[in-house]
This record gives structure tokens, C-alpha cells and sequence, in this order.
């Protein structure tokens, strides 16, 4: 199925819970509200003719400029991004799923944006969250044992967000 | 278990074992780098393995975020370092896929005939280590006589043997060199004097022609050893369902049937590499397997790469027929300071190892927005887990080894 025919199955299944899409990109994708994303996930691996059984990659994306002269030209809002690239075994075609999250949840810095889990669906879920969990910030609600899987669990702060800032000392090991 | 003694006082065999919590790792030799394995055992049954990483963690893709493009093709040869080339080659498809850049005839030979060298010279660590982790080390020291050969003849293209940076955007950093000394070691291989002159591709053939008459002698030292067999078949079963699930890719996912190759079913950007050369897949199960071999079992795993071998030598042979008659030029320009259009691209490239994919975000500067290596390590390692579960202490180097995997790529 073409990425405009899986589109259209969702938003007739699934509504106003597909909150966008962009069909022209290189890689097409789906934009899903934070609170559907398992069960359209769900549906997207269970449905035949779509049969999407691989997640080849889970990420996020931290969209910030810190520079305040730079960000004029930036030309996104500040946001975090959850990005899952599906593929299917069966029917050989693939699709991006994005989530939209805010950078903090509820505007409050240091408390991090939620969205549940799909390590129900895929087990490599399960992995690929604890590592956007210890690198971008973000909690994963439903994972079954969300904790860093890079850094040391005393780390402090996510390093791929963009604001930041390098320890300066790390149990007696000069930073920088 | 209880047997009858004559005097019960002197010994009693209803004995318990407690549950323990066994270490194996960071530094543990078959563990292939710095993983380190939480097992919960009773005796020397697991009950429970935690995989520790992160020891090697440089947090690359942060790295990349800060840096052009071409400056973090480096950093890309440190992740998996036992395929410089091949990871290399895969974020150079990547960014090409964001900027829209088609490659010329001649950089899609090179980089086949390259690609598939690294393949050769990876499996031939992956099946000598995991010789060595199940006590045998001939093979080993077998497949590093091989692979300094390989080394020797990309030090003659490129200047480096672990660390190439090679492959680049736009196509490769230099086309194969007219003439060269032929490598050392494989002058007194095939007993060649030591000052012959003769041009790579003459130098490659000679290799290829010399190694292939030595996998049969792989074969009987690894694949059709008695020991060997008993070691790797019938355990670690993968069923297909499992393996897709948690992502598995690469011969650990063709081992356990699924007949998937990024090089036939990848994106055009990068099967169009692959137009016209004849090569072969293998996918288990194999009609020559030992009768004791489980579809999706260690041995299955080892056998994939064993066969993907002789496939790479077969295409190396192709291409570099192909080359000296490749139309193009060896590299498109692709200045430092281009700025990435905006946009997004995810390319996965058939790596030794599995499917690696780059994903990189441009928004109209120099260095991306975001440079995301996908690790296919990171996803078959996800696996040891539940493969472990059950079994002895003692086969967890096995399980582990067959599912080759490299530290640098999984922490990156």
C-alpha cells in the first residue's frame, strides 16, 4: 500500500486521532495524538493489509533553537518529536509515525513530556524507549522498566536536548 | 535427584542451590567488548540475564548533530569498527537520499566491490571469534591471517585499515590505486616474491581466488565439527515471529528463515547498487545442515555468514570486472558547507551485522538537526534476554557469539 492509501485507512478508522500527515516527504508520515498512539500501533501491526510487524527504529527529536538569533530562522516551534519507522515483512512497505509532544509537560522545565509505551506491540519498543528515555527526556508511561540504558543511572539531564549543558564534573572526572 | 547410599551420614545428595547473581562482564573475553551480563542462576541453570551497556557510550549522535555531514563519517567508522566501510557507506546513502544526489556508475562499483570486502573481512571475525568463544582457536588465527590481507589492500586504497572513512558523500574519497606492492602476507601465501608490482584489482583477484579454496577447510574446522555442532545446534532457537518482533536483522533474522536482504529489498537508492549482479541469498534452513540443527538455532546463525562469504567473493569478482569499463566519475563534489535542505531521510543498508539505518534531519544548515544512527546490534543483542533463559552458563558465549555482535555500534 502506498503511504496515501495506509493514510486514508487511519483517518477513516481512527478520525481526528490522526492529527496530520505529510505525504510528500521523502519518507511519508502520519502525525497520531500522544493518547492513541498504542492503539493505532496496535492497529497498524494486527490490520492484514497492513501488517506492519517491524519497527526498525524509534526515536525522538528535539526541536529547539538555544540561540535566540538563530531561532528567528529556525522555522519550527519548539517540541519534541517521537518518530517510530515501520516496515512490513509481509507486504514489504514502510511508514513514519510521528508524536508531537510539548518540550516540558505542562510548560514546567524539568518535568518530562509523557507518551505511553508501545513495547506491548513490538518487544524492541522496549529498548529503543529506554534510550530515547536517557537521551532525549522522555517518559514513556506503561514501559515495563524505564530506566537509562546508555548513561549511568545517576546520570544527570538528556543529552540530544538541545539546550543541554555539559556536567561539568562527574564523580570527581573533569567534564570540560 | 535422590539415590540411595549405604550410609546416608556421609553425604547428602538432595542438595539445593541458592539463586545467585553472577557477573559475567565488562571484561569478560567471549562477551565481544565491554557488555556486561547480569545472570540469576540456580547452579549453573539461568534463570534471569540483564544486558548492561553503555560502557563504550560516546553519545555519537550528539556529536553528529554538531558537525557537517562528511566531518562525522569518522565517527561512523568507530561504531561498528569491525566494518568501517560498510557504516560508512550507510550514512553517505543517507544524507545522499536527504540532498537528492545519484552517484555515478563508477562510485556505485567501488563501493560494492568496498562494501563487500568489509562483509568479508567482518564475518571472518564474527566466525573466528566465535570459534574461539567455544574453545577452538585455530579458525581464529585462520581468519586473521585472511583478514590482514583484506586490511592490507584497503590500507593500499585508503591509507587506514580499521578506520576508513572511505565511502563519503558523493561517492568515495579516491578510486582504486593503478599499482601497488602486493600485501605481504599474501605474497608468501600464494608464494609470490615480495616486490611484485601489480595493480589492486589484480592484487584483490589473487586474494579472492587464494581464500576461496580455503573455505571448505573453514568448513571442516567449524561447520562440520562434531564438537562445534554439539556446542551451537538446537540451542538459542529464534522462531520467525520472535525474531521480527524484537527487531532482530542480518543473518540473525535470515537464520531464522526470513528471506530478507536490504541488497534485493532495500530502497531503490540503494538497490540500485545492486542492479545486475548476480548473487544469492542464503536463508536457512539448509538441506546440508547437521540433523541436529533447529531452524532459528545458533548453528543456522553461524552457517548464514558462512554462505554470505562466498556470495561477497562473488561480487566482488563483478564489480571489479565492472570497474575498469564503470562510466562516472569517483566522487560527486559536495562542499563543507553545503547547507542541508529541510527535510528528513531514514535509509537502513545491509551491514554485516544486520540492518543499519541513519536517520538525519536537515533544516536549511550545514550540520543536521538530527543524526540518528539506528544500531542493528543494539536490536539483535535485545534478543540474548530471553535466548538466554533456561540454559547453562556455559552456552551463553555461544548465544551471545552467534548473534555477532559489536559494543561500539550497540553504545555508540
Amino acid at each position: 500500500m502506498t503511504a496515501a492509501d495506509i493514510h486514508q485507512k487511519l483517518v477513516a478508522k481512527f478520525g481526528d486521532k490522526i492529527t496530520g500527515a505529510n505525504l510528500e516527504a521523502i519518507d511519508p508520515w502520519v502525525e497520531v495524538a500522544p493518547a492513541a498512539i498504542v492503539e493505532v500501533a496496535a492497529y497498524l501491526k494486527s490490520d492484514p493489509a497492513l501488517a506492519f510487524d517491524a519497527l526498525n527504529n524509534l526515536c525522538g527529536v528535539d526541536y529547539l533553537e538555544p540561540d535566540p538569533k538563530k531561532a528567528a530562522k529556525f522555522g519550527h516551534e519548539p517540541h519534541v518529536e517521537v518518530v517510530y519507522h515501520l516496515y512490513s515483512y509481509t507486504h514489504r512497505h514502510a511508514l513514519v509515525v510521528k508524536v508531537k509532544l510539548p518540550r516540558w509537560q505542562g510548560g514546567v522545565a524539568g518535568k518530562l513530556p509523557e507518551v505511553p509505551s508501545v513495547s506491548g506491540v513490538w518487544a524492541i519498543a522496549d529498548w529503543h524507549e529506554r534510550e530515547a528515555f536517557d537521551l532525549v527526556g522522555i517518559q514513556f508511561t506503561g514501559h515495563p522498566n524505564l530506566h537509562r540504558i546508555l548513561c549511568a543511572e545517576d546520570w544527570v539531564g538528556h543529552a540530544l536536548r538541545k539546550d543541554y549543558e555539559f556536567p561539568l564534573e562527574y564523580h570527581g572526572i573533569r567534564g570540560r | 535427584m535422590s539415590l540411595q547410599l549405604e550410609d546416608p551420614r556421609i553425604i547428602e545428595f538432595d542438595v539445593r542451590t541458592d539463586e545467585m547473581l553472577v557477573n559475567m562482564g565488562p571484561q569478560h573475553p567471549s562477551t565481544h567488548g565491554v557488555l556486561r551480563l547480569l545472570l540469576k542462576t540456580d547452579g549453573e541453570v539461568i534463570h534471569e540475564v540483564t544486558p548492561h551497556l553503555g560502557y563504550l557510550h560516546r553519545s555519537a549522535e550528539k556529536i553528529g548533530e554538531n558537525l557537517a555531514p562528511q566531518q562525522w563519517i569518522p565517527y561512523t567508522d568507530r561504531m561498528d569498527y569491525l566494518a568501517g566501510m560498510n557504516m560508512n557507506l550507510g550514512w553517505s546513502l543517507a544524507v545522499e537520499k536527504l540532498i537528492k544526489m545519484e552517484v555515478p556508475d563508477k562510485a556505485m562499483v567501488l563501493r560494492v566491490a568496498i562494501a563487500e570486502m568489509g562483509r568479508i573481512a567482518s564475518h571472518l571475525v564474527g566466525m573466528g571469534a566465535y570459534g574461539l568463544d567455544l574453545g577452538t582457536f585455530s579458525p581464529f588465527l585462520y581468519a586473521f591471517r585472511e583478514r590482514e590481507i583484506i586490511l592490507d589492500l584497503f590500507e593500499e586504497v585508503c591509507g587506514a585499515r580499521l578506520t576508513y572513512s572511505y565511502i563519503t558523500i558523493g561517492g568515495t574519497t579516491h578510486e582504486l590505486p593503478a599499482q601497488i606492492t602486493i600485501p605481504p602476507g599474501l605474497a608468501a601465501l600464494i608464494g609470490e616474491k615480495m616486490d611484485r608490482k601489480l595493480s589492486w584489482i589484480e592484487a584483490c583477484l589473487l586474494f579472492l581466488d587464494w581464500l576461496e579454496k580455503r573455505i571448505p577447510e573453514y568448513h571442516t574446522l567449524l561447520t562440520e565439527n562434531q564438537i562445534f555442532i554439539k556446542r551451537t545446534a538446537g540451542l538459542g532457537i529464534m522462531p520467525r515471529e520472535m525474531a521480527i518482533d524484537y527487531g532482530c536483522t542480518g543473518p540473525v533474522l535470515r537464520g531464522s528463515g526470513v528471506n530478507h536482504d536490504l541488497r534485493r529489498d532495500g530502497e531503490p537508492i540503494y538497490t540500485r547498487m545492486y542492479a545486475g549482479y548476480d548473487f544469492d541469498i542464503p536463508v536457512a534452513p539448509f538441506s546440508n545442515a547437521p540433523p541436529e540443527a533447529v531452524l532459528g538455532d545458533n548453528w543456522c546463525r553461524f552457517y548464514v555468514r558462512m554462505r554470505e562469504v562466498a556470495q561477497s567473493i562473488r561480487l566482488v569478482r563483478q564489480a571489479l570486472e565492472r570497474y575498469p569499463k564503470a562510466t562516472g566519475v569517483s566522487r560527486l563534489p559536495f562542499k563543507m558547507a553545503t547547507k542541508l535542505p529541510r527535510g528528513e531521510a531514514y535509509l537502513e543498508t545491509e551491514c554485516p551485522r544486520g540492518q543499519m539505518g541513519f536517520y538525519v534531519i536537515g533544516n536549511d544548515a550545514v550540520n543536521p538537526l538530527r543524526a540518528r544512527a539506528k544500531s542493528s546490534s543494539f536490536c539483535n543483542l535485545s534478543v540474548t534476554a530471553p535466548l538466554c533463559a533456561g540454559c547453562l552458563i556455559a552456552d551463553i558465549p555461544a548465544i551471545v557469539g552467534s548473534l555477532d555482535v559489536v559494543m561500539g555500534e550497540i553504545d555508540r
